[in-house]
């Protein structure tokens, strides 16, 4: 079957724009389970409530960029709540227990929505709704600032990691946190504050993703599990990795797509999985441990 | 001593068994039916302890196993007149067995937290092939179906009714239990046990542990196909609902709240779960998981050994 050069090319943009944002979902999962070895399964929670607060501060205010910030710091403060309440009890257990736990509070938050706003879907209106040609579709600019201001907040994070005097702890608490403890860093707090901002992303992305489709209380999970899936693709823990299988496994989604109906292009990323896990258990973009 | 406490756990447990034998005569007709499927859970839970409570591994992947049972279930009694309850059966645990051997070969290469994850995702695989492909699984709406009596061929048939009904789960989870009780007390559930404590002491010593590993999940795979087939019989249906990934983390549930490695546990953890979703369902309508969500994450953070916990070593002797 041909392929005309329009439709892929297409299609290559679509699954760049849906793998920056699912970059963004991975990477605050990525964070978390990296420096505290928490599996967060209310990850997609956390990504659904943001897109909430997003509709309902865009409602009270009518402007998309003070709703994407408030909800960012609403649901970085809720996931700081979470991690004082829930986790840090856990803290030292079998990293198996706080599945359980985040299980636990993902069904708690996923219900506590279906509650409070229905199931009928919400709708965030676009920023901007200018279009620019794209052969024969009219393809929004929308979707292009995703993607940069997506690259914009993971970027942000490296910098921070990398340079700032706090993701220096963060990076210290990482490799050894007995030590860092030692050396005047209080890690309970660094551990709180990383939860937080990978909380924040979540909602970030929320906000980001509402406009393109219906927000409602069960997006989270189709979310989680691509987001688990890239996570273990890429590597679990490794950022660059993640970030990487993100837009790779988005772009076999899209071009999957072009055959099969997107409900069955999923499986071409399950194959991905599959398959990396044959060949490369610890991650498809982390060097071959010698 | 031993002796004693042996004593005390056969009269417990046959004076338990009787009741359960007793109840559908006694109760209304809602309960029993409630009692029957408290047991169909509590064999998959007890499945799935197996793996969780004994070998370590927390699967959250068991609805793949017990869909598949369901649906193996389905399509022999959708195809083959008049239908059978032990075609049934087969079907059932040979769709199960299979999907757990190709979950086993690809998820026991990870450990933890990784193999959590791979089960989970593992799950959602069919769970996608199920909904989308229609015209075999009936997608979405899921398949209906009479539901077949119970038969010896050439001795008897008489109809299920809901007393029956119930006795036949009963005999096959009691069966089952005892089967898995057998297995976690012989040299492999002993291995597996040592999985559980120190995988690479139990590879230093010599035992393959991937091969292992592989025959626990297929192990409990089957029961939790089994569970799925008594499912089916019990409802007349399949559907994709239960090959959702949310069923799976249901039976992690049932496992915590009853206590994980006792299997006895996981009954009870799951009679417990349906009888708090049936009492606040009262008051919080469909949104029960709230408080039930309440209740779980206490119980993992206070209470990790879950309400049987206490006599873990003891059901174990």
């Amino acid at each position: 079957m041909e392929i005309p050069f329009d439709q892929l090319l297409i299609q290559t943009i679509n699954g760049i724009v849906t793998g920056m944002i699912l970059a963004l979902v991975a990477s605050g999962l990525t964070l978390i389970f990296g420096i505290m070895d928490v599996v967060n399964f209310a990850h997609g929670e956390l990504f659904m409530l943001g897109a909430y607060v997003g509709v309902i501060i865009f409602a009270a205010t009518g402007d998309f960029w003070i709703a994407l910030v408030v909800a960012t710091f609403v649901i970085g403060l809720l996931g700081a709540v979470i991690y004082l309440t829930t986790l840090r009890p856990l803290l030292g257990r079998d990293p198996l227990t706080t599945i359980l736990a985040t299980f636990g509070i993902s069904l708690v938050l996923q219900n506590y929505a279906l509650w409070q706003f229905g199931p009928v879907a919400r709708k965030i209106q676009e920023p901007f709704s200018g279009h620019f040609a794209l052969f024969y579709l009219d393809y929004p600019w929308y979707r292009l600032v995703i993607a940069l201001l997506s690259a914009a907040i993971i970027g942000a994070l490296w910098l921070f990691l990398k340079f700032g005097t706090y993701g220096i702890w963060i990076r210290a608490t990482t490799q050894d946190r007995v030590m860092a403890q030692a050396m005047g860093i209080p890690v309970p707090w660094v551990l709180t504050i990383v939860f937080a901002i990978g909380a924040a992303m979540a909602g970030a992305s929320g906000v980001l993703f509402g406009p393109l489709v219906g927000v409602n209380h069960a997006m989270g999970l189709d979310w989680i599990l691509k987001a688990f899936i890239v996570v273990v693709v890429g590597g679990m823990g490794n950022l660059a990795g993640s970030i990487a299988a993100s837009i790779f496994i988005s772009l076999l989604e899209a071009y999957a797509s072009l055959w099969v109906s997107p409900a069955q292009a999923i499986i071409v990323s399950f194959v991905v999985l599959i398959l990396t896990l044959l060949f490369r258990p610890t991650g498809l973009f982390v060097p071959t441990p010698k | 001593m031993r002796k004693r406490r042996a004593i005390v756990y056969w009269t417990g447990s046959s004076i338990i068994l009787l009741l359960l034998i007793v109840a559908p005569l006694v109760l209304p007709e809602f309960w029993r039916r409630f009692l029957t499927e408290i047991l169909i859970w509590g064999l998959l839970a007890m499945s799935s302890d197996l793996l969780i409570g004994y070998t370590g591994m927390v699967s959250f992947g068991h609805s793949a196993f017990f869909g598949l049972g369901m649906y193996g279930a389905a399509a022999a009694l959708v195809l083959v007149k008049p239908p059978s309850i032990w075609l049934a059966i087969t079907c059932g645990l040979v769709a199960a067995a299979a999907v757990a051997a190709f979950v086993a070969y690809f998820s026991t290469r990870l450990r933890d937290i990784y193999f959590a994850i791979t089960t989970l995702i593992f799950s959602q695989i069919f769970y996608v092939v199920i909904f989308t492909w229609t015209e075999v699984t009936g997608g979405e709406d899921g398949l209906t179906f009479s539901r077949p009596p119970l038969a010896i061929p050439g001795l008897f048939s008489i109809p299920f009714t809901s007393e029956t009904l119930h006795w036949f789960v009963l005999a096959v989870v009691t069966l089952s239990y005892l089967v898995l009780r057998r297995i976690t007390r012989s040299p492999f559930g002993m291995v597996l046990q040592s999985i559980r404590e120190n995988e690479a002491r139990t590879r230093a010593i010599g035992y393959s542990i991937e091969r292992y590993k592989i025959v626990a999940v297929m192990l409990s795979g089957l029961f939790a196909g089994l569970a799925g087939v008594l499912y089916a019989v019990q409802n007349r249906f399949a559907a994709p609902d239960f090959v959702f990934f949310l069923v799976s983390g249901e039976v992690v549930i049932f496992n915590v709240i009853g206590g994980i490695g006792t299997l006895v546990g996981p009954i009870v953890g799951a009679a417990f779960f349906l009888l708090l979703r049936e009492g606040l369902s009262r008051f919080f309508t469909e949104y029960y998981l709230i408080p039930v969500g309440l209740i779980f994450v206490a119980m993992v953070i206070f209470m990790p050994q879950g309400l049987l916990g206490f006599m873990r070593r003891w059901l174990n002797e």
